[in-house]
């Protein structure tokens, strides 16, 4: 017996000290590139080109959970790759914010490990709290309305966009305009959104839209729910969650998600499918994501230069390009540096924006997670 | 070892050391794999469920994972696994039985088998997505049977809830079933029955005082693992129903890969506890089962 332990025990003396060895050792890959890891401003290095060089010098930038038909980051990145002439190394494109966290956390001193993220609001401000972020202002800071970044730039609103209602225009030929119009018999076993709201954000932000539309407010997404499990009972709603797949192969003739994905699905279908967006006239809801560097970057100098693209108009109009509502949007439209054919393309929004605040979207959340399959099961 | 050893001591008991590391090297490569691959994430898990973010020790994650929504998603996996594995075992029994009666070389046999080897290990998203294309709202056999008349979905019928799922599942539990069941079948011998037979027991009695005891045991303990088999099912249900049903592991996912909820990695560990706390228990009875199985078939 007591040999069989010694057996497990060297056994699991082996594997500690695999773990270890894999843990440890590659902290050399972070190159020190001229104080790149603590710069707060390409000023801090003596200007852009200072950065660009270093950038250039690391030569390669980990990005994370970047869908290539999400908010055009598929052209995004190809622009920047010929700009600087970086390789960028991509890892989990479906991921999701959690993900990237982990992998910050789990991958921390290894090479692989990602340079930039770009995360829900929570995220950003849990993983900022948690001390993860490096704060970074890029040249445009000033442009981002305060209510949209972290005074220190720990992180800031990149783009965002609204919940809209896509559909098949050949499947659908009388569209619905509203939250209203979905419950109309027509539309049985017709109406998706993308994925779980207690796990994917579009899907939570489909229903918060539903809870404005519906009598509810930031502070009360109760309705939201109550008319999901409406439309579920008339046999509307179907749970599958909406991708360019399921739009394609004809399960999800409508769907309830951020018009800029939508916007990628249309894109990516075209010759296809007729695929159309509009926001709903009744429940109006925009949200926008974080973009942050990690404290931990193999690349510190290629992420902040990252930043930098992504916040400059050239950056910007990409953003643009596809669909989002990138943040310096109103600066753009003023200075009339916006790409105005991708600004005549965006759907049209009609009343008054408002967001919700991070405690109110908290407090929703919870709401979700406590009551979303009690309501839908 | 001090310096006091006698050297034939010493030669002694290295030989033996060496004879026991030759003996036991074979074993190194299996102890590593299930040790990195099982034993270091069970106790990230276990030591997870009982800390909080900042890693102080706290039972609040294990209290929670047994109320409100976690608590229901529980009732309901476990409501899940034991319906899909009763189903599963019994209709899976009758095949497995019926099966066995046909010729030994028949051409039904080899179907059966071979379909059942595939099909139990048909799963996932493509299963889901099978189904889908069947009997989902615009489904082939949905609109063929609308075009006979007959609207299931009118009819109360929905693939997307927990009947759904029930459904999907027992369409790999039969298979799984007539597996693991059909060599406790064949262990049955017939000299068995004959004996019966001739001391005038009927059918009724053959199967109520022999057969019936003999094949409790290894009945059960195929349940047993029909229901693990469905406990711990995930891609399959979320697929199918994007978490509308409130399953354990799809409630672990939301928790440690969601764009939602930050900051509950910990929680879905709990849950993740719970999880092997329920399977250790099952596998428990279900060894105890099998041993009392082998001591009929053996």
């Amino acid at each position: 017996m007591n040999r069989r332990l010694a057996g497990i025990v060297a056994g699991i003396a082996t594997v500690t000290l695999t773990l270890s060895a894999c843990g440890g050792g590659s902290d050399a890959a972070a190159k020190d590139t001229g104080g790149a890891a603590t710069a707060k401003s390409a000023a801090d290095l003596g200007g852009l080109d200072k950065l660009i060089e270093a950038a250039k010098k690391e030569g390669e930038l980990n990005v994370i959970a970047l869908p290539h038909d999400w908010a055009n980051y598929g052209e995004i990145l190809e622009a920047f790759k010929k700009k600087y002439g970086l390789k960028v190394t991509e890892a989990n494109p479906e991921g999701s914010s959690q993900d990237e966290i982990s992998a910050v956390k789990q991958l921390k001193g290894q090479d692989r490990a990602p340079d930039v993220l770009d995360l829900g609001g929570a995220f950003a401000l849990s993983a900022a709290k948690d001390g993860l972020l490096a704060p970074y202002k890029v040249a445009t800071f000033a442009d981002v309305p305060d209510a949209q970044k972290d005074p220190e730039g720990n992180w800031v609103n990149d783009y965002g966009g609204f919940i809209s209602i896509g559909y098949d225009a050949a499947k659908v030929p009388n569209p619905p305009k509203s939250f209203a119009d979905l419950k109309k018999p027509e539309y049985q076993g017709k109406v998706a959104l993308n994925g779980d709201p207690t796990k994917a954000g579009a899907a939570f932000a489909g229903v918060y839209a539903a809870a404005l539309a519906n009598g509810g407010s930031f502070t009360d997404i109760k309705p939201g729910i109550q008319f999901f499990a409406d439309l579920k009972k008339s046999g509307n709603f179907i749970p599958v969650q909406a991708s360019a797949a399921t739009v394609e192969s004809g399960q999800t003739p409508i769907t309830i998600d951020w018009d800029y994905l939508q916007a990628g699905y249309a894109k990516k279908l075209q010759g296809k499918i007729d695929w159309k967006v509009a926001v709903p006239t009744d429940g109006v809801y925009s949200n926008f994501y974080c973009q942050a560097i990690s404290k931990t970057a193999p690349h510190p100098a290629a992420a902040r230069l990252w930043q930098e693209f992504l916040y400059s108009d050239e950056g910007q109009n990409l953003f643009l390009k596809g669909l989002s509502r990138p943040v310096r949007l109103n600066k753009l439209t003023a200075a009339g540096t916006a790409d105005s054919a991708a600004l005549a393309a965006l759907p049209e929004v009609k009343g008054e924006v408002k967001f919700p605040t991070n405690d109110q979207i908290d407090a929703a959340k919870k709401v979700i997670a406590d009551e979303w399959a009690k309501a839908l099961g | 070892m001090t310096a006091e050893t006698p050297t034939a001591v010493r030669v002694g008991m290295a030989r033996r050391a060496t004879a026991w590391v030759t003996a036991h090297l074979g074993l190194v490569p299996f102890l590593v794999y299930t040790g990195v691959f099982l034993g270091a994430p069970v106790v990230m898990v276990v030591l997870g469920a009982f800390q909080d973010n900042d890693g102080v020790f706290t039972t609040d994650n294990i209290t929670a994972a047994f109320k409100d929504q976690f608590g229901r998603s529980f009732a309901t996996s476990i409501e899940l696994s034991a319906l899909t594995a009763v189903l599963g075992a019994v209709l899976g029994a009758v095949l497995a039985q019926a099966v066995l009666a046909s010729k030994e070389d028949g051409i039904l046999r080899k179907v059966v088998s071979s379909a059942s080897g595939v099909l139990a290990n048909f799963g996932g998203v493509p299963l889901a997505f099978a189904f889908i294309a069947t009997l989902g709202s615009i489904g082939i056999v949905t609109k063929a049977l609308k075009g006979l008349g007959f609207d299931i979905y009118a009819s109360g019928f929905n693939l997307f809830n927990f009947t759904g799922i029930a459904i999907v599942y027992v369409y790999f539990q039969i298979p799984l079933m007539v597996i693991v069941f059909t060599p406790a079948l064949e262990g049955m011998r017939e000299q068995w029955r004959e004996a019966a037979a001739n001391l005038g027991a009927t059918k009724w009695q053959y199967w109520r005082h022999i057969a019936g005891p003999i094949l409790l045991p290894p009945f059960l303990a195929s349940m047993l693992l029909l229901f693990a088999n469905a406990f711990s099912a995930y891609a399959t249900a979320y697929a199918l129903t994007s978490g509308v049903v409130p399953l354990v592991p799809i409630q672990i996912g939301s928790l440690v890969s969601g764009n939602v909820v930050a900051d509950q990695q910990n929680l879905g560990k709990a849950l993740g506890l719970g999880m092997i706390v329920v399977v250790a228990l099952v596998m428990a009875f279900y060894n105890w089962m099998q041993r009392r199985a082998s001591r009929w078939l053996g």
